[in-house]
């Protein structure tokens, strides 16, 4: 089960060229500058651009070839536009049901009673839509696409329209869906937190062509790309929290990295969470410092180093089975001699908890 | 009061109106959704042909129909070929002109109001399953009514008031072709301005109040369109 896909499009001043395969479970994140085609590809993939030329193939069926076309009506789909899209003549249930009766379920309440439990919007159904903020309509619109149980969902941008405040009210919600369904999600975003919040997987993409793809940890570390050049550079790293220490509130969290100690609040043991560890907070020495005030203190080996022209280099370290970015300035280069191949101790000074 | 002759004319107007405005609802709502939607570039010719009515001397647009309606004209020498009766003079053949001349006043509204919805509530359905069909009659439709609304009102209240076409293409048989117009125009040519009277001020205060009707539930709409 996997998403094959190649196209084609040309629009004049604007090209889309593309081949990809993408994991058939999890979220797949499409990042890139606005007007990279970011949302072009949705609508190929959609089927709502006539005229892109290739092959689609979503978990063994084919949608487009060069023999044949599935009209996006017929494709086992379910699309989150950037910007909030209810049917304004009907309420919101009336909205909810309406792709429901006409997918293959036929009305199956089953599904659509999960997807208003997931999106927690049980209150709004008998409102009409403009009664609703933003932030409540794009709820309904991914329960309204996800009751009809697509084999594969799009969201394009879905909280770019919306402020600071509402956005954080619906990331807890795709995070939810997330953990809690297996189907494949294909999220297009310019926004590097949503990205590391979201994404297992990642597509970079510019002008129309694809920079990079891969897991998000190997993609957000590659010192080639521009990702990882940008002043707020992270790491994203995945773990289960495997100790509470209620005296300090210091949680233990065992990672590929090794166990990382962090004040995140109290959670629960064998809880997964996503850490983030910003390059900037992460500094090497050449001995394992004593004393030190830093709770997690690593052995590390430099893999990679670029420069970043403001007197900063970026490092790729190598630490248990994970890699970190480091982010320190030439000048410790120089005088450490920091070099490919050179082992070192990560010093990680804070570790934030994402979502 | 108004003879029985008066009230024939108001009857047979009605129901020329309503016959006309059913008619122009059935064909102009796919030529108002194509015109619409398409990226023809020549669109803009059929527009022009669509809004002629609205600039044409009713006379000049009638003395055409009155050739093409006519046993030698196109349409007339059709029907009659196909065994039916001539066009000319007759309640249909006031159908025919009065579906041509308030062809602009349904359209433009409904093309107007198609373009308003725009593509993206179209998209939205097609993801949600919808076939072409089926997203024109649950989403367009309904997200166009103001549209209709206008068109429909529009449609009847200029059939209402036609008077040059009729005059050209259906004379002035009392009983079958005379409408409200043309015996309002009777009655003041005999100087019989009491009918006239009864008559007019019952056009004005229909059409007055189909309007006024029509602005303020537009009004309402809109509110609720936000």
């Amino acid at each position: 089960m996997s998403i094959e896909l190649a196209f084609r499009l040309d629009r004049g001043d604007f090209s889309l060229d593309l081949s990809l395969a993408l994991p058939g479970a999890g979220v797949s994140a499409v990042f890139g500058p606005s007007g990279c085609g970011k949302t072009t590809l949705l609508r190929v993939m959609a089927g709502l651009e006539r005229s892109a030329v290739g092959h689609l193939r979503v978990g063994g069926r084919t949608w487009q070839d060069v023999n044949q076309f599935v009209p996006p009506h017929r494709r086992a789909v379910g699309y989150v536009f950037q910007e909030p899209s209810l049917f304004p003549h009907r309420s919101v249930e009336g909205n909810l049901r309406y792709g429901l009766r006409r997918s293959r379920g036929n009305g199956d309440s089953a599904r659509l009673e999960q997807s208003i439990e997931l999106l927690g919007i049980r209150h709004l159904l008998g409102r009409r839509p403009h009664r609703l903020s933003g932030g409540e309509q794009q709820r309904v619109a991914i329960a309204r696409a996800l009751a009809m149980e697509p084999a594969l969902l799009l969201l394009d941008e879905p909280l770019a329209g919306l402020d600071q405040k509402r956005r954080g009210e619906i990331l807890p919600y795709l995070e939810r869906l997330h953990r809690e369904l297996v189907l494949p999600m294909i999220y297009v975003s310019h926004s590097r937190e949503e990205v590391a919040r979201m994404a297992d997987h990642l597509v970079v993409m510019d002008n129309g062509r694809v920079q990079a793809e891969g897991s998000l940890t190997d993609v957000f570390t590659r010192l080639d790309l521009a990702i990882a050049g940008q002043p707020g550079a992270e790491t994203v790293i995945e773990g289960v929290v495997d100790d509470y220490d209620s005296r300090d509130g210091v949680v233990r969290v065992s990672s590929d990295a090794g166990p990382l100690h962090a004040v995140l609040g109290q959670l629960g043991t064998g809880q997964h969470v996503r850490l983030q560890v910003q390059a900037r907070d992460v500094s090497v020495a050449l001995q394992a410092p004593q004393h030190s005030s830093i709770l997690n203190v690593m052995p590390a080996r430099i893999e990679d180093l670029a420069e970043q022209g403001t007197g900063h280099v970026m490092l790729r370290l190598r630490v248990g089975d994970a890699v970190l970015l480091s982010r320190v300035s030439r000048r410790s280069v120089r005088e450490l001699s920091l070099e490919p191949g050179l082992e070192v101790h990560a010093q990680v000074k804070s570790v934030a908890l994402l979502g | 009061m108004p003879g029985s002759a008066d009230l024939t004319a108001l009857w047979i107007t009605l129901q020329l109106a309503a016959v006309s405005t059913l008619i122009l609802l059935v064909l102009g709502t796919p030529l108002a959704w194509w015109l619409a939607r398409t990226q023809w570039r020549f669109r803009f010719v059929v527009e022009a042909m669509v809004a002629l009515p609205l600039v044409l001397p009713p006379t000049v647009l009638g003395f055409y129909l009155l050739i093409a309606l006519g046993p030698e004209g196109p349409i007339g020498g059709l029907v009659e070929a196909l065994g039916g009766q001539p066009l000319a003079f007759t309640f249909s053949g006031l159908v025919i002109g009065s579906v041509v001349y308030s062809m602009p006043f349904v359209v433009q509204p409904l093309q107007n109001a198609f373009s308003a919805v725009g593509r993206r509530p179209m998209e939205v359905a097609a993801t949600l399953r919808a076939s072409p069909m089926d997203r024109f009659f649950t989403v367009a439709v309904p997200l166009a009514a103001p549209g209709f609304l206008t068109a429909a009102v529009l449609g009847f209240a200029h059939t209402l008031g036609e008077f040059g076409v009729v005059l050209m293409i259906g004379g002035n048989i009392p009983g079958s072709t005379q409408v409200v117009s043309i015996a309002v125009y009777d009655h003041v040519e005999a100087l019989d301005y009491t009918s006239a009277h009864w008559l007019s001020g019952g056009l004005l205060l229909m059409s007055m109040l189909m309007l006024m009707a029509v602005y303020a539930l537009n009004r309402r709409f809109l509110v609720v369109r936000l």
